[in-house]
């Protein structure tokens, strides 16, 4: 029983970490049609733009609240990673969004590993510790059940992100925006939508909440690493596809369920399979449930029916 | 004024001359792009820092001076790009080879060093069936697999008083290879291995397999990977309230381990190094400071082995009096001398002699050994 | 070969029959010219050729079917573990090339089955997403399958695999003719080119024929194919199946010219590369595919020989190493090349409809 509920908080927290890099993956899809590969090495910018800015602090102001800190480290790398997300966009994406649809994918790809090699220049090639200012010493709400504060704060932080996120694309007039012209951009720009500056936005938000979870992970397991991003990102984008990309609810969601999916698979498969499978398959489970999601319900799990779109 | 200065530099270009100085190219590989190009970068050092000194001290070989050329190759970790470096050092007319980092590229290369009859001394490769290819030509200063997987095994069990072990690696060649012979070693000493599990060399969360773990209850618990996964998962175990002792091999046996560790580790974790402890060996204080000096890093797992193996090859060359593979190559299995990891001298196969392997523990900041 | 032909540039319109001895003369003699650099260079064109291979293939299903493939390696892995699996000592079985090679390429090409059945439906993003998971599947059983029983020797590769030995004439031995030697790897490229001659040809003739055409009109308007009797299942299937086939023989090749093969040879960037060189080249033609495949396995072995020179010469010290500039210059080629030239280096003929010359779908929306 402490085993399931620590798999559950396990779960849980890599979970929430998913939906926040995923929430810019599918923000981005929705309005563009476009796999942003190097969103999740925004993620890793944001880490080390913070761990940058923290450095700095202690050297400067060594007494400083911790929470303090955080923040500042926060408001640091936040404009980092819009700064950049906006780069990317107006530099590159903007002059794609007409090019065959294999284009833009493969600029993407090409962009991620251009952050990760700067990145490399810039910070070198080894593990860096993340100072860990909110504490990491386990509580036991539940004799045997240890969740530590790093964790509480990661759940609370992203499940507020979220609220906010939905509140900002259905309750605003930004919002009302993006709606319409991931719906259609033609028509909302005739509607007298900027779509360019709508498209920009998006990049922008996205941006930003890579770096909160690039700072949330990076607290959580107090490493950071230039090629941190990559995989987190893969697997935030299938969390994407499996809630229906596009859709925000569907986001979270699907980085929650894939967070439980690894916590547990990697606990229970080799008991399931009687001994033939385990946990050396975790980093696949996200591709075997994307794969089986599809097959039965190619729009994802709370995604609506697309028509015919490549 | 004039006259001095031409006067001069004829005279400097006349002893350069006179010295006509061979130069001996020595290839040095390792992956230097990738998770784990700060342990290549390592390697690499300590092998271009031998060569810098056997330079600085005016090596003769045969009656000639030789000047010692460092080519370093990144291999990318990669097979196929593994191979193709090999073959570009065999081509710039190499006469010795310090690599590769990992078995899996160490292996598919020595074949092309075999076949253009250069030796290689792998500092890190330490998968058994890399010198059981029967090549006459390939050695590595690093205890193999085996060596180190039966003394972590016994020592879990004797020293730790393991009775139920824990086993997790990394599904990298290195990490199962030393897995299962730790594994072999510790049911042989009569532990069970109550959880097996696994991970990869790109993981940062290992919370599923840890809570896992934690309900089989081990009292030991053994990682076979490097030190980027190791710290962050003691970081783990320690929020997931679990107080086994913790071991691992020589991946995880740097400082960088502690650092990636931070307030995780303690007096529980241990780690075994090939070889005697640095601080037994004549002359590796110096070593350690005179690398940092050069390299302004602090040695991390391989560059003490990478110095051997280029000393090694440096030796041999002088014990048989020139630089020509096929002469020098019969004289380091005769080899025999003092390096900053213990004596160097290999056997028939190639491997390590004695094998030594020696075990730390976390210690007032430090690793200390047993 | 035609479009090879007119790729060539000024000699490619005016004179095709020059141009296409040009190109067989410079194919037979690259050998000896690499050669002149260095033994090295001749083992890059070997490795070149497998890639040709490799994008060849990718480029049946990309390029015609528009099928958007970033799993292809796992073909490629496929290939060469079935010819490990049979000659090597690993299961202690050593069949003769010629066995192994088309069963290398029936499982590869059931593989491709196995993957074309369950994504019949997907398309475009939905597609690349789920056959980059089938792709790290694949590796990630590779690399595990040697537990509880052993399989594929996890992670330690499988060694010492049997070389391709041709009518008891084995490759990977020095040739003597009387004084005359010639290496291993000569014997492997010449080899190799007969095979990537073999699939031009096959593939050529495959662009042209009905399954060529059906592919092309499914991939421009999959709806408007359904509607004149293409059978879009069956053409997926094929597209799939062949496409992996030459992924598969490219294995065995590889698994044998190597003699070791262990799943780090068969991870993500190795599906993204061979997917960058077809694109890079021009999708949808087959010299695109050639040249692009040339070119950026070529690439990151000039700079390793020019990039610490030009930098000393240019600032008087290294800034960059070699392997950050390599990879610094191939994410910016990448991404300036889909800005500057999207079509690739050599645009395919529009003989056949392309998407490129279609607005995106996405506005095409209702």
């Amino acid at each position: 029983m402490e085993t399931l509920l620590q798999q559950l908080i396990n779960g849980l927290t890599i979970g929430s970490v998913y939906a926040l890099v995923a929430l810019g993956y599918t923000m981005v899809y929705g309005i563009l049609g476009l796999i942003n590969f190097a969103h999740g090495d925004l993620v890793m910018v944001g880490a080390l733009s913070a761990l940058q800015t923290m450095m700095f602090l202690m050297g400067v102001a060594p007494g400083m609240s911790p929470i303090a800190m955080l923040t500042l480290a926060l408001l640091v790398a936040m404009p980092v990673c819009m700064m950049l997300g906006f780069t990317m966009e107006r530099l590159a994406y903007r002059r794609l969004r007409n090019a065959p649809r294999l284009a833009p994918l493969i600029t993407a790809i090409g962009m991620s590993f251009l952050l990760q090699t700067i990145a490399m220049i810039l910070w070198g090639r080894s593990y860096h510790t993340f100072p860990q200012l909110i504490s990491t010493t386990p509580l036991q709400p539940i004799a045997g059940v240890f969740i530590t504060p790093v964790q509480i704060a990661i759940l609370i932080t992203s499940a507020l992100i979220m609220v906010a996120l939905i509140l900002l694309v259905t309750r605003t007039r930004v919002g009302r925006a993006m709606r319409a012209t991931a719906e259609n951009h033609k028509v909302a720009s005739l509607m007298g939508v900027d779509t360019n500056a709508v498209i920009a936005m998006t990049f922008v938000v996205g941006a930003a909440l890579a770096a909160v979870a690039g700072v949330m992970f990076a607290s959580n397991y107090g490493i950071a690493h230039y090629g941190m991003g990559f995989m987190p990102g893969l697997k935030a984008f299938t969390a994407a596809v499996l809630g229906g990309i596009g859709n925000l609810g569907g986001a979270m969601l699907g980085g929650i369920t894939l967070g439980l999916v690894e916590s547990f698979g990697a606990g229970y498969i080799e008991d399931l399979s009687f001994g033939f499978l385990n946990s050396s398959y975790q980093d696949i489970f996200a591709f075997i449930i994307l794969g089986l999601v599809l097959i039965f319900r190619p729009t994802g799990l709370l995604g609506e029916r697309v028509s015919d779109r490549a | 004024m004039k006259n001095t200065v031409v006067a001069i530099a004829i005279m400097g270009m006349g002893v350069s001359f006179a010295q006509a100085q061979e130069v001996v190219k020595i290839g040095g590989v390792a992956p230097l792009t990738g998770n784990i190009s700060h342990l290549g970068k390592d390697l690499e050092n300590g092998s271009r820092m031998a060569l810098e000194e056997a330079n600085a001290q005016g090596i003769e070989i045969g009656g000639k001076k030789v000047k010692f050329e460092f080519i370093g190759e990144d291999d990318q970790a990669d097979p196929r790009v593994g191979t193709t470096v090999a073959q570009r050092l065999v081509d710039q007319d190499v006469k010795g080879i310090v690599g590769h980092l990992n078995s899996g590229t160490s292996i598919p290369a020595s074949r092309i060093y075999d076949q253009a009859g250069i030796p290689m001394i792998s500092p890190a490769s330490t998968n058994p069936t890399f010198t059981q290819q029967g090549f006459a030509g390939v050695f590595r200063t690093i205890a193999n697999d085996i060596q180190q997987g039966t003394a972590i095994g016994q020592f879990s069990v004797e020293k730790l008083g393991a009775k139920k072990l824990a086993i997790i690696d990394d599904r990298t060649a290195y990490g199962q290879g030393l897995a299962d012979e730790t594994e072999k070693a510790a049911k042989a000493a009569g532990a069970e291995v109550v959880a097996r599990e696994f991970t990869s060399n790109n993981a940062t969360d290992f919370n599923a397999i840890l809570t896992k773990i934690r309900a089989a209850n081990p009292d030991v618990i053994f990682f076979g990977g490097m030190d980027a996964q190791g710290g962050p998962m003691l970081r783990q175990l320690k929020q997931l309230g679990i107080s086994a002792k913790f071991i691992t091999g020589d991946g995880g046996c740097s400082p960088e381990m502690i650092r990636l560790a931070g307030d995780g580790i303690n007096e529980n974790v241990y780690c075994s190094m090939p070889g005697v402890p640095l601080a037994k060996m004549p002359g590796a204080a110096a070593f350690l400071e005179r690398y940092k000096a050069r390299f302004n890093a602090d040695v991390q797992v391989y560059s003490p082995y990478a110095y051997d193996a280029a000393n090694a090859l440096v030796k041999a060359m002088q014990a048989a009096g020139s630089t020509d593979p096929a002469k020098y190559t019969p004289e380091i299995k005769k080899l025999n001398f003092p390096g900053v990891t213990g004596t160097v001298s290999f056997d028939d196969k190639g491997d390590i002699r004695g094998g030594a392997v020696t075990v730390y523990q976390f210690k007032g900041g430090d690793w200390s050994a047993m | 070969m035609n479009e090879l032909v007119a790729a060539v540039p000024w000699l490619g319109r005016r004179n095709p029959m020059a141009a296409r001895w040009l190109i067989i003369v410079l194919a037979l003699a690259a050998p000896l010219i690499a050669m002149m650099f260095g033994r090295s260079w001749v083992r890059v064109l070997d490795f070149a050729l497998l890639y040709m291979m490799l994008a060849l293939g990718l480029n049946v299903v990309v390029g015609f079917a528009g099928l958007l493939d970033l799993g292809y390696i796992a073909f490629y892995a496929v290939g060469a573990y079935t010819f490990a699996f049979l000659a090597s000592p690993h299961f202690g079985v050593h069949w003769p090339f010629w066995a192994v090679l088309p069963l290398g390429a029936a499982f590869a090409a059931l593989a491709g089955i196995a993957l074309g059945f369950p994504v019949l439906r997907l398309r475009g993003d939905y597609l690349a997403i789920v056959t980059l998971g089938f792709g790290e599947i694949i590796r990630i059983f590779m690399n595990n399958l040697n537990y509880p029983i052993n399989i594929t020797n996890g992670p330690q590769g499988i060694n010492m695999i049997d070389p391709i030995v041709l009518f008891g004439w084995d490759l990977s031995r020095t040739l003597k003719i009387g004084d005359f030697t010639i290496n291993s790897l000569y014997l492997y490229y010449y080899f190799f080119l007969l095979c990537v001659a073999g699939s031009i040809l096959l593939i050529q003739r495959l662009q042209i024929s009905r399954i060529g055409r059906a592919w092309a009109a499914m991939r421009d308007d999959e709806l408007a194919a359904k509607a004149i009797g293409i059978n879009i299942r069956n053409m997926k299937l094929l597209a799939f199946s062949l496409g992996a086939t030459f992924g598969g023989v490219a294995g065995c090749l590889f698994g044998a010219f190597q003699g070791f093969v262990s799943p780090e040879s068969f991870s993500l960037m190795e599906s993204i590369a061979v997917l960058t060189m077809v694109v890079f080249g021009g999708m949808g033609n087959i010299a695109g595919a050639v040249v692009g495949a040339l070119v950026l396995a070529l690439l990151p072995e000039v700079l390793r020989d020019i990039a610490v020179p030009i930098q000393q010469m240019l600032f008087d010290r290294v800034l960059l190493d070699p392997e950050v500039l390599r990879m610094l210059l191939l994410s910016l080629a990448m991404i300036l090349m889909m800005l500057l030239r999207p079509v690739g280096l050599i645009p395919a003929k529009a003989r056949y409809a392309h998407p490129e010359h279609l607005p995106r779908k996405k506005e095409a929306r209702p």
